[in-house]
């Protein structure tokens, strides 16, 4: 038992792991960054707990969690909205906010519903979920199989030590997660010289599909097929999250923060980094269409 | 060099060869300019991701100002990796090479062998510099469970596996050398620009 108390998993729902904010620098040891797909919501979560934005959390994917906290817990939501609902010792239910701070007291539960719009929510405790960490991050990379195994009913994540700073706000009044049509911001290359200048058109003009063969690692996409001006192979080389990777189908994947660290087809273009949260929150069946600055 | 934008927190090199993407690898990797967070070699180009604040334009004309020492990085290490040579491919391997089993452990143990990238997995080295004759295709299926330690032999690279996971290269050995170890740092025996000598045991 950590002396700062634990969280219980219950249930998880689809998926939940545990998220930082990664582990670069290893990109030359065939190792990829990894940590939360969207980092945005994962520091903010942080943040309003008083951790340092890059402390671990959970990143629930389409709600359901349930967890238990074993000793008093102080937890943010972001990210994606879930209904939450806190059960308390005694049986006593309340409804909790979303970006907001709350209290878990010992032995009180916490359920996640399913999020109306968006899909990934981060939950982070005061202390961050101080599992082991692997190559100095506490991530799961679901591709290479890096980091701690993924949380399963039963499993006790302990919490850290309190860091030094205070929650300095109770509620975070950020907009939530868009649904919708998604619109995406994408710088073309690096190699839409691979491509027929009506692929690059198609691209900025037309909607993508987020199908359901979507996961951390990227989203496959459907939509009108980008055609290229050239055929062979090109020598596998670095990718990185945003990518549009287009293979023969020519149904771009648009690469997520488990990406492979390289890959054999052509990147038609990229989306903005700061785009790529945004992406994240996409959900299969919702609408993506990418424009240039 | 041809430097393209990949986004805006990454620029790719293009290069001409493996040699100049390790070149330029090795001056990269011992001063990295500032804001570089990642630089990932492969065959033809070398990505080089950042953050701010870093620009595009300050990274390029850094990669641009580097002068790869003649010669490669000083002091690379070189690591000897013993191999038992009876792996599930070598018939193949002689086969599709026209050389005797035993011809193929000669070339594959005689020449000094380079880590050029890595890639596919964690830790996992693509190896050139061998033998030409040793350039054989990949399996025309790949297994399901490839064992740590497998020595492999793929379109002109050689590689061990550093985990047991899927894998379509030939097998033509195994070794008990640990090339990937998540208690030691680096984890990665096999790095960019490391020299590997391979050894026949029996």
């Amino acid at each position: 038992m950590s002396r700062y108390g634990m969280l219980e998993v219950l249930a998880t729902g689809p998926m939940t792991t545990v998220q930082d904010l990664g582990r670069p620098g290893r990109g030359d040891l065939g190792v990829g960054r990894s940590g939360a797909a969207d980092r945005g919501a994962l520091r903010l979560a942080n943040r309003l707990v008083g951790n340092p934005e890059g402390a671990a959390a959970l990143e629930i994917t389409l709600g359901g969690l349930c967890v238990r906290a074993r000793g008093d817990v102080v937890i943010a939501l972001a990210g994606a909205a879930c209904p939450a609902t806190v059960t308390g010792p005694v049986g006593i239910r309340r409804q909790i906010g979303h970006h907001s701070v709350e209290h878990l007291p010992c032995g009180a539960t916490l359920r996640l519903g399913t999020p109306a719009r968006g899909l990934r929510t981060y939950l982070a405790a005061r202390g961050g979920v101080d599992v082991t960490p692997v190559l100095g991050s506490r991530s799961t990379d679901i591709l290479a199989r890096l980091g701690p195994d993924l949380p399963v009913p039963g499993t006790l994540l302990p919490i850290g030590p309190p860091p030094a700073a205070f929650p300095a706000v109770d509620l975070a009044p950020v907009p939530e997660t868009a649904g919708g049509e998604l619109v995406l911001e994408i710088l073309p290359g690096p190699r839409d010289d691979w491509f027929t200048p009506e692929a690059l058109r198609v691209l900025r003009t037309e909607p993508y599909e987020v199908t359901a063969d979507s996961n951390r690692v990227g989203i496959r996409l459907r939509g009108p097929v980008l055609e290229r001006a050239r055929d062979g192979e090109l020598p596998s080389e670095g990718m990185v999250p945003g990518a549009l990777q287009v293979p023969p189908s020519g149904q771009p994947t648009l690469f997520l923060a488990d990406h492979p660290l390289t890959g054999g087809y052509p990147v038609i273009a990229v989306v903005r980094t700061r785009d790529v949260d945004r992406a994240a929150q996409a959900r299969p069946g919702q609408c993506v269409r990418f424009r240039t600055a | 060099m041809h430097v393209r934008h990949c986004g805006g927190s990454a620029l790719l090199a293009e290069l001409d060869g493996l040699d100049e993407v390790v070149a330029l690898y090795d001056a990269l990797a011992e001063h990295p300019p500032a804001g570089v967070t990642d630089i990932v070699p492969a065959a033809r180009t070398l990505l080089v991701r950042f953050e701010p604040p870093a620009t595009p334009q300050s990274v390029e004309a850094a990669v641009r100002a580097v002068r790869p020492a003649p010669g490669g990085r000083t002091g690379a290490c070189e690591v000897r990796i013993p191999v038992v040579y009876d792996g599930a491919d070598l018939a193949d391997v002689a086969a599709l090479t026209g050389l005797p089993a035993r011809d193929v452990v000669a070339a594959h143990t005689g020449t000094l062998w380079t880590v050029a990238f890595c890639g596919f997995a964690p830790g996992f080295g693509y190896l050139t510099g061998g033998d030409a004759r040793l350039a054989v295709p990949r399996r025309a299926e790949s297994r399901v469970r490839v064992p740590a330690g497998s020595v492999a032999l793929a379109a002109g690279f050689s590689a061990v596996y550093p985990r047991e996971s899927p894998g379509g290269w030939q097998l033509i050995g195994r070794t008990d050398a640990v090339v990937w170890d998540l208690a030691a740092d680096p984890p990665a025996l096999l790095r960019p620009g490391t020299r590997v000598r391979f050894t026949e045991v029996t």
